[in-house]
């Protein structure tokens, strides 16, 4: 069945128009729970996707952190089983279940065998919806986030991201680390962890993907047995942050042969008609692979980095454009002034005839070689549904990416690049380089 | 109910022998090996070829040169102009790259399955016909000194690594890290990176993994059309590396460094390796470390350190068995907030000493195989896996045969197995035990 959703891709690469031959099915459960699920029956098991919407940014001011730590105890016991059962029953099962929360949703990711379906089903549901948060699990889970916040604190690359979101998105939760300070985490109590629970998961915004051996009547009754009873609505998601990011240097003092540097700008959102513009002239000045302006000015013909790169990161609440590298000391603020340059010259010259054909090849070839295999067609399921994209977004993509001329390429680059202005944050002690705040 | 439960997974593994349908194997004439990996539920295909040959083959004093002529891989051949071959790649929506460890050096593209002869026709091509100009190597030494940077310098626990593995291994170079020693790679040149290209890149030498949606007559054909040709290095024997002598002190360091948060205790054993064949003490080894630490809720260390005293917020346990020579089993403790390592570490030799007077739990043990079974199932959903799998175990002196074997030999394991295995395995004299700490807060070491 994955291939039926090439036959798609295919033709339209090969013959144009594409007569969408899709093989995701919507399945509606009786209690008006919703999925996408592509059968695939060669492997007895199936992935199993589930995000709901909002993540880290429901949390309460006060109490940063309490849906990651919420996130990390939902498999820390359920039900009559606590931690040490729980883990048995699942191992016993040999199903896999895994939890994480960022900024805009709390994932759940499951497999399981078709052998043990019902009772992994039955063993995940106790997690969603019975969960204990044991006063021992919190604490014993509490420590771990604790160690990784106090690690995070020294080390450069977090310390990078932190200083720029800090700049970036003013008194917005996008601001702070979705794991929350030392202060925050060791005030949360167990009440707090119902509360971000039922805050965070319920049925308001919750969306499914399943992929592997399961008919769309059993996904359906699934959905009603695993989700049916958890909240109807949950915690109101903030308003859009502010982006106050400006250009210029900040440079944190970390003693370290290399210095980290994460420079970016405002970004473009998912559903702005240049957003394919967007991606394509970002593909060429610092995308995927070897071939982008700054892997050439920066790695190849300098030697100044092991890799460069940047990426487009439209958020539910911010927009960023944003990429990272690091470069020793006495080489960084060459670095610097390298992929300032660059940035400059692409936002008032746009880009060759050459790099954008090669870059929508790119873009358009490497799309079908993500679909390779239940899990990760799963997950690019879930994340269409996230990003509000109709299912025969998959087969008309690649003619979005085709669409993008020269004159898009100008207009998007002169709109979004505002003359080439970068904020560069650099963690280490660069040699050269003149901080502004 | 959990033993009906593990029986069905038994059965269903078992009607399943692992893979032996979906892998073909052949040899050119000249020697080239290959594998071919059947997935034809996406138009996809990953081409790789791994060489037999990696850091731990090195001269002494040219560390670091497998690594530097993997990044010089990249520059050229008479027919392919620097970084051709990546930007051809991605002209067609492929991805490539390579990677380097002490058993091998391997290059990879993964492209829709139609594009298979053109990456074919590249790889093949510098495998034999690799230029490199001046210019060239001098810039990349300067990514590779800033991927050391980057990977080692800037990271104190990948520098306490490096120092551990430098005290374990005495003798064989595996106690040489794989990026080089800093102090030598500044030193490497274009004529250090040809004579290594020159010694070990050919084709009686290599082994080609093809995997994906292809067909084995097809891919032995191009492989005919583009390897074939390819003339072999005659005297390429298997190699042969300085072997440790017996372990017979105990081994101890200590490292500090400003940019550490969290101490850690890490001790290391000497041990032996998966060989052809004979690959039943690493597969109690590989049980052994599952039942001491692969799962912090159902280990013993994780049970005992995380849950009864309460003495570490981590703990586990590690080995993988896939080496040339013998290689390192290690368990580690993470301590609490309080808790000093000297503390964490006899904490740690009493749970191994409980371990080794109560035995195996039987339950784990049985859940443990479960996993090993539904991982059978798991595995052949993630192709580009099932070739790494290949390609490491080819390198490191096993067979395909070996491979297939490794899930049965894995059952075939039983607690006494094991206990004998961690019996003569867990003797501090033959241990090196490391100690992560923050600068400014050192202990001493006992």
């Amino acid at each position: 069945m994955i291939r039926a959703i090439f036959a798609g891709i295919a033709a339209l690469l090969l013959a144009g128009p594409a007569l969408a031959e899709v093989s995701i099915q919507q399945v509606t459960s009786q209690r008006g729970l919703h999925a996408w699920l592509v059968e695939e029956h060669a492997l007895p098991f199936v992935a199993l996707e589930i995000r709901f919407r909002g993540g880290t940014s429901l949390d309460r001011p006060g109490k940063r952190g309490e849906t990651r730590l919420m996130a990390a105890l939902i498999e820390e016991g359920a039900g009559d089983l606590d931690a040490r059962a729980f883990a048995e029953t699942r191992e016993e099962l040999a199903a896999d279940f895994s939890f994480d929360a960022w900024d805009d949703a709390l994932s759940v990711s499951a497999r399981f065998l078709t052998e043990n379906r019902d009772a992994s089903v039955a063993l995940l549901k106790s997690a969603l919806t019975h969960p204990r948060f044991d006063q021992d699990a919190i604490d014993r889970v509490r420590a771990q986030v604790v160690s990784i916040i106090q690690s995070e604190e020294k080390d450069p690359n977090a310390i990078a991201g932190r200083t720029f979101d800090e700049r970036a998105f003013g008194d917005h939760p996008y601001a702070t680390s979705r794991n929350g300070t030392v202060e925050s985490v060791s005030a949360l109590t167990r009440d707090d962890m119902f509360d971000a629970q039922d805050r965070v998961m319920a049925r308001d915004r919750v969306y499914v993907s399943a992929v592997g051996d399961i008919t769309a009547a059993d996904l359906s009754k699934l959905l009603d047995d695993l989700l049916g009873e958890l909240p109807e609505i949950g915690g109101l998601i903030p308003p859009r942050a502010e982006f106050t990011l400006t250009p210029g240097v900040t440079v944190v003092d970390y003693a370290s042969p290399q210095s980290v540097v994460i420079f970016g700008q405002e970004g473009i959102k998912r559903d702005d008609p240049d957003f394919f513009a967007a991606y394509v002239l970002n593909q060429i000045i610092g995308g995927q692979g070897f071939a982008s302006r700054l892997m050439e000015e920066v790695r190849e013909k300098r030697g100044l980095t092991y890799g460069i790169g940047t990426y487009l990161a439209p958020m539910d609440l911010a927009e960023t454009w944003q990429g990272s590298f690091a470069s020793a000391n006495e080489k960084v603020a060459e670095a610097v002034a390298v992929v300032r340059a660059e940035w400059a010259r692409i936002a008032a010259e746009g880009a060759s005839d050459a790099e954008i054909a090669a870059a929508k090849t790119y873009l358009t070839g490497s799309y079908p070689l993500r679909f390779d295999g239940n899990g990760p067609i799963a997950t690019i399921l879930v994340g269409m549904q996230l990003d509000g994209l109709p299912v025969d977004y998959l087969v008309n993509r690649n003619s979005y990416v085709e669409a993008v001329t020269a004159e898009d390429i100008k207009r998007v680059a002169s709109r979004l690049m505002d003359g080439g202005k970068l904020r560069f944050v650099v963690v280490g002690q660069p040699k050269g380089l003149e901080p502004d705040d | 109910m959990a033993s009906i439960l593990r029986w069905a997974i038994l059965a269903l593994a078992l009607a399943r022998p692992a893979l032996a349908d979906d892998v073909s194997t052949f040899q050119l004439p000249n020697g080239l090996d290959v594998v071919v990996i059947e997935d034809h539920r996406a138009p996809v295909v990953v081409q790789m070829v791994w060489y037999r040959a990696g850091a731990a083959d090195e001269r002494r004093g040219v560390s670091g040169v497998a690594h530097f002529l993997e990044h010089l891989m990249f520059k050229g051949t008479d027919t392919l102009a620097p970084g051709e071959l990546s930007r051809t790649v991605e002209a067609n929506g492929g991805s490539d790259n390579a990677f380097t460890s002490w058993d091998y050096t391997a290059y990879y593209q993964r492209v829709a399955a139609d594009r298979l002869e053109l990456v074919m026709r590249m790889e093949a091509d510098r495998m034999r016909n690799l230029l490199l100009s001046e210019d060239d190597w001098r810039t990349e030494r300067e990514v590779i000194i800033e991927e050391r940077n980057m990977r080692t310098d800037s990271d104190p626990s990948a520098i306490f690594g490096e120092q551990r593995r430098a005290a374990q291994y005495l003798n064989h170079p595996y106690g040489t890290p794989v990026i080089g020693w800093r102090h030598e790679m500044e030193a490497l040149t274009r004529q250090d990176a040809l004579e290594w290209y020159q010694r070990y890149y050919a084709p009686n030498n290599a082994i080609l993994i093809v995997a994906g949606d292809v067909m084995p007559e097809a891919v032995l054909a191009l492989a005919e059309k583009y390897y074939g040709p390819l003339a072999p290095t005659p005297g390429i024997t298997a190699r042969k590396r300085p072997s440790e002598p017996p372990q017979l002190a105990e081994r101890r360091l200590a490292f500090s460094d400003p940019r550490v948060s969290q101490p850690v205790v890490m001790r290391t054993y000497l041990v032996p390796e998966r060989d052809p064949d004979a690959q039943e003490k690493a597969a109690a080894l590989t049980m052994l470390a599952a039942l001491l630490g692969g799962n912090s809720q159902t280990s013993v260390l994780g049970r005992k350190l995380m849950f009864e005293t309460k003495q570490a917020i981590q703990a586990g346990a590690f080995y993988d068995g896939t080496s040339y020579d013998d290689t390192t089993f290690g368990i580690y403790v993470v301590p609490a907030e309080g808790v000093t390592l000297a503390t964490a570490e006899h904490a740690l030799d009493d749970a191994l000493a409980g371990f080794l007077a109560d035995g195996v739990d039987d339950a784990q043990f049985k859940r443990i195989k479960a996993q090993i079974h539904a991982d059978l199932i798991y595995s052949r959903d993630d192709t580009r896996g099932l070739a790494n799998e290949y390609g490491q175990a080819l390198t490191t002196g096993l067979t395909v045969a070996d491979v297939q074997d490794w899930p049965r030999v894995l059952d075939a394991v039983s607690a006494e197995d094991v206990m004998s295995a961690a019996r003569e395995l867990l003797d501090r004299r033959r241990s090196v035990t490391g100690w992560l700490m923050r600068a400014g807060q050192e202990e001493t070491m006992q």
